[in-house]
C-alpha cells in the first residue's frame, strides 16, 4: 500500500506531522499540506492567489523549518490560507516554490486551531524506502 | 525513556521529588519536581521528566532544574519548567521562554453577581465574541503602523493607556507595570513585526480564551478583599493570550541564531530546541532585547482585549464600566518569560536570568516589585483551569522566593493530546454538555471544543493543592466559568 502524503503526529501539548514522499520536492510540498490541514479543511480553500517562495538554509532540517515558517508569515501578515504547493526545486540548502490559496473567510472556510510556530523538537528529514520522510512538531 | 520514573526519582516529602544529577551524564544540577505521588503517574507518561533532565545541561544553571505540578511534555524545555542561570557565566535560551513570548493571563473584577448577569449572559458572550477577534485570521480593531508597533514594544500596556485604551490604575496592577525595561525593537525582525501588526488586540486560538467566571470559594478573605473580591457569586473576567505572531516569529528567528551561537560557544545540547547563548554575549543580549520587546507587545495585547471587554459589558448592561460595574484589573501576569532578577541562595545575593516556561512569577509580601496594593498579600497569581471546571487566584510566598526563584505553576497542564481528546469525545457535543451545566460557549469551530475539554487537562485543583501544601503559593479564591470564548 502506498504511504499517505502525511500523517498526524500526536504530542501532549501540541501536534505535528510526518510526511512521506519519493522526492525532496514532494516531501516539502506534503509537509506544507500537512501543516495547513491541521489549521483548516483544505478542500474548501480556493487557489486564487499565489505566493512565490525562494529560501536558503544551512541544512535540510533548517530548510524545512524556514519553508513552513515562511508560509506562517503569509498566514499572519496577509491572512493567506494555502491549499496547494508546487515545489520547483528543493536541495539540501535551497527551496523554490509556489504556494496557492486565498484570504481567510471564516464564513466559508472550516477553520481548526492555528499553528503558532514550527519547533525543532524531534525534527527530522531522513531517507526512507528510496524516498524521504520528514517529522515536524508544531507549537499550537 | 526510563523504565519507571518512580524508581529514579527520590522522594523528598509528599510534594517534592528529586531527579538525581547521576540520572544522565551532562546534568549540571539535579531536577526538582513538585507533584503528589498520584500526579507523578501521569507526569511520567511522556517525555516531560526527560526534558527536566535536559534543561539541567544548560551552562550556569543554579540549584535545580525545576518543574511545577502542571508540567507536561514541551519542545526542549518542559511546559511548567523553571530554570535560573547566573548572569556572569550562564546562558539564555529562547526555548526556555517559548514561542508565545509573555503568554499570560489577566483578571478583571466586577461589582456584578451571577444572579444579575444571568439574564444577559448569552447576549454578553455574543457581544464579546463579536468585539474581540479570535481564531485563525482574526485581525485587530487597532490599525497600528510600523512605527506604532515599535512604540508598543517599548511602552507595553502604557501605550494603550496613552491611546485611551486603559485606566491609569490598570498599569499599576500588572507584572512589571505592563512595560518591561530593556526592550530593543531594533532586534525584532521586520517579518515578526509584520506578523504582529494586524494581530494587536486579538485572542488567537489553541488554549487561549476569554471567560466570564463566578467566584465559588474564597479561601483567604483578607487577601481576596485586597483584590476587590467580596465573595461567592461575584462575576470576574479571565483572559489568556500572548504576543501572537510577533512573539512566535521572534522566538523562531532567535532559535536559528542560537543554534549557531551554541556551536560557536561550544555548548553541548541534548536537544536542538534548547539552543542558547551566553547571557553576556551579543546573541544573548540581542535575544533579551527582542524577547522583552515582544513581551511588551503581549501586555498591550491583553490590555486592548480588556478595554473591549469593558466596552462590551457597558453596551450590553447599559452601565458604566468604571463607576458602576467597577471593572478594575486585579492583576496581569506572564507565564512564558525570562527575566533578570535578584535572588538569594544560601545567604548570598545573586543576579539570575530566570526562565519561566509555563510558570508564573509568585513574589511574596513585601517584595519591592509587588504593587503597593498587594504589599501585604503578596503578588496575585492567576491560574487558569479548563473551561468545564474552575480557575484559581493564588498569591506568592516567601517560600517560593527562597525555593523556586519566586515562581509557581501556570495552569492545569494537558494530559491528553488534541487528537486523543477528539477521539475520546467523538460524537459528544461539548457546547451542549457545557450548556446543560449553565456554561455558554462560543467558538470559531464547535468541533474543536473537544480538544479543550476538561478530559484533556489535569484537574487544576490538584495542581494548586500541591503548591499550597508545599508553601509555594497560597490559595485565595476559586472561580467557575459561566461564559467562554474560544478562538
Amino acid at each position: 500500500m502506498p504511504r499517505p502524503p502525511f500523517e498526524v503526529l500526536e504530542h501532549t501539548a501540541d501536534a505535528g506531522i510526518v510526511a512521506h514522499a519519493r522526492t525532496l520536492e514532494e516531501l516539502f510540498a506534503n509537509a506544507a499540506a500537512g501543516m495547513f490541514s491541521l489549521m483548516a479543511d483544505l478542500g474548501g480553500v480556493r487557489q486564487a492567489e499565489q505566493r512565490d517562495i525562494d529560501i536558503e538554509a544551512r541544512d535540510r532540517e533548517a530548510l524545512l523549518v524556514r519553508w513552513l515558517t515562511e508560509l506562517l508569515y503569509y498566514l499572519d501578515a496577509e491572512e493567506m490560507l494555502f491549499s496547494r504547493f508546487d515545489v520547483d526545486e528543493a536541495t539540501d540548502t535551497r527551496l523554490r516554490a509556489r504556494a496557492y490559496g486565498e484570504r481567510i473567510d471564516p464564513r466559508r472556510h472550516r477553520l481548526h486551531f492555528g499553528v503558532k510556530a514550527v519547533t525543532r523538537h524531534m525534527l527530522e528529514v531522513a531517507p526512507e524506502n528510496g524516498g524521504y520522510r520528514a517529522q515536524v512538531l508544531f507549537d499550537i | 525513556m526510563a523504565a519507571s520514573w518512580k524508581e529514579i526519582l527520590q522522594k523528598i516529602d509528599d510534594w517534592r521529588w528529586l531527579l538525581p544529577k547521576e540520572y544522565k551524564a551532562g546534568m549540571r544540577v539535579p531536577g526538582l519536581i513538585f507533584a503528589s505521588e498520584e500526579m507523578l503517574g501521569v507526569i511520567g507518561q511522556d517525555q516531560a521528566l526527560e526534558q527536566v533532565a535536559n534543561v539541567a545541561f544548560l551552562p550556569g544553571i543554579v540549584n535545580y532544574s525545576m518543574a511545577m505540578p502542571d508540567i507536561h511534555w514541551g519542545y526542549g524545555f518542559p511546559i511548567g519548567g523553571v530554570a535560573a542561570m547566573r548572569v556572569e557565566d550562564g546562558v539564555v535560551s529562547p526555548g526556555g521562554v517559548g514561542f508565545d513570548i509573555n503568554c499570560g493571563t489577566r483578571v478583571l473584577r466586577t461589582n456584578l453577581t451571577e444572579e444579575e448577569l444571568r439574564p444577559h449572559l448569552k447576549e454578553l458572550v455574543n457581544q464579546l465574541f463579536r468585539d474581540i477577534p479570535s481564531g485563525i485570521g482574526g485581525h485587530g480593531l487597532v490599525k497600528a503602523s510600523m512605527k506604532e508597533i515599535d512604540e508598543v514594544m517599548v511602552e507595553g500596556a502604557r501605550w494603550a493607556l496613552a491611546q485611551g485604551y486603559a485606566w491609569p490604575e490598570d498599569v499599576e496592577s500588572m507584572e512589571s507595570g505592563g512595560a518591561l525595561k530593556g526592550a530593543n525593537p531594533d532586534k525584532v525582525s521586520q517579518r515578526a513585526k509584520q506578523r504582529g501588526m494586524p494581530q494587536l488586540g486579538t485572542l488567537g486560538s489553541g488554549n487561549h480564551f476569554l471567560e466570564i467566571q463566578v467566584i465559588d470559594t474564597v479561601f483567604d478573605r483578607e487577601k481576596a478583599d485586597a483584590m476587590g473580591i467580596q465573595g461567592p457569586g461575584q462575576v470576574l473576567v479571565f483572559i489568556h493570550t500572548g504576543s501572537r505572531g510577533l512573539g512566535h516569529q521572534t522566538c523562531t528567528d532567535y532559535l536559528e541564531v542560537m543554534e549557531e551561537a551554541a556551536q560557536k560557544y561550544k555548548i553541548e545540547l541534548p536537544d536542538k530546541q534548547l539552543a542558547c547563548a551566553p547571557i553576556s554575549s551579543k546573541e544573548g543580549q540581542d535575544y533579551l532585547g527582542a524577547m522583552t520587546a515582544a513581551a511588551n507587545f503581549a501586555f498591550c495585547n491583553r490590555q486592548l482585549i480588556a478595554h473591549w471587554t469593558r466596552q462590551a459589558f457597558e453596551r450590553v448592561l447599559g452601565r458604566d464600566a468604571r463607576d458602576d460595574l467597577g471593572m478594575h484589573l486585579v492583576y496581569d501576569v506572564a507565564h512564558n518569560i525570562a527575566k533578570i532578577e535578584r535572588h538569594r541562595l544560601s545567604g548570598r545575593e545573586m543576579t539570575l536570568c530566570v526562565h519561566r516556561k509555563g510558570a508564573t512569577r509568585a513574589f511574596p509580601p513585601g517584595h519591592p516589585d509587588v504593587p503597593a496594593r498587594y504589599q501585604r498579600t503578596g503578588q496575585p497569581v492567576l491560574v487558569p483551569g479548563d473551561m468545564g471546571r474552575y480557575s484559581y487566584i493564588c498569591t506568592g510566598t516567601q517560600q517560593a522566593m527562597t525555593e523556586t526563584w519566586g515562581s509557581t505553576c501556570h495552569g492545569a497542564g494537558r494530559v491528553q493530546s488534541r487528537h486523543a481528546a477528539k477521539r475520546m469525545l467523538q460524537g459528544v457535543d461539548i457546547a451542549q454538555r457545557l450548556a446543560e451545566r449553565g456554561i455558554y460557549v462560543r467558538a470559531q469551530n464547535r468541533g474543536l471544543l473537544a480538544e479543550e475539554a476538561s478530559e484533556a487537562y489535569k484537574d487544576v485543583a490538584q495542581v494548586v493543592d500541591v503548591l499550597h501544601e508545599a508553601g509555594i503559593a497560597d490559595r485565595v479564591t476559586r472561580m467557575r466559568p459561566i461564559g467562554v470564548i474560544k478562538g
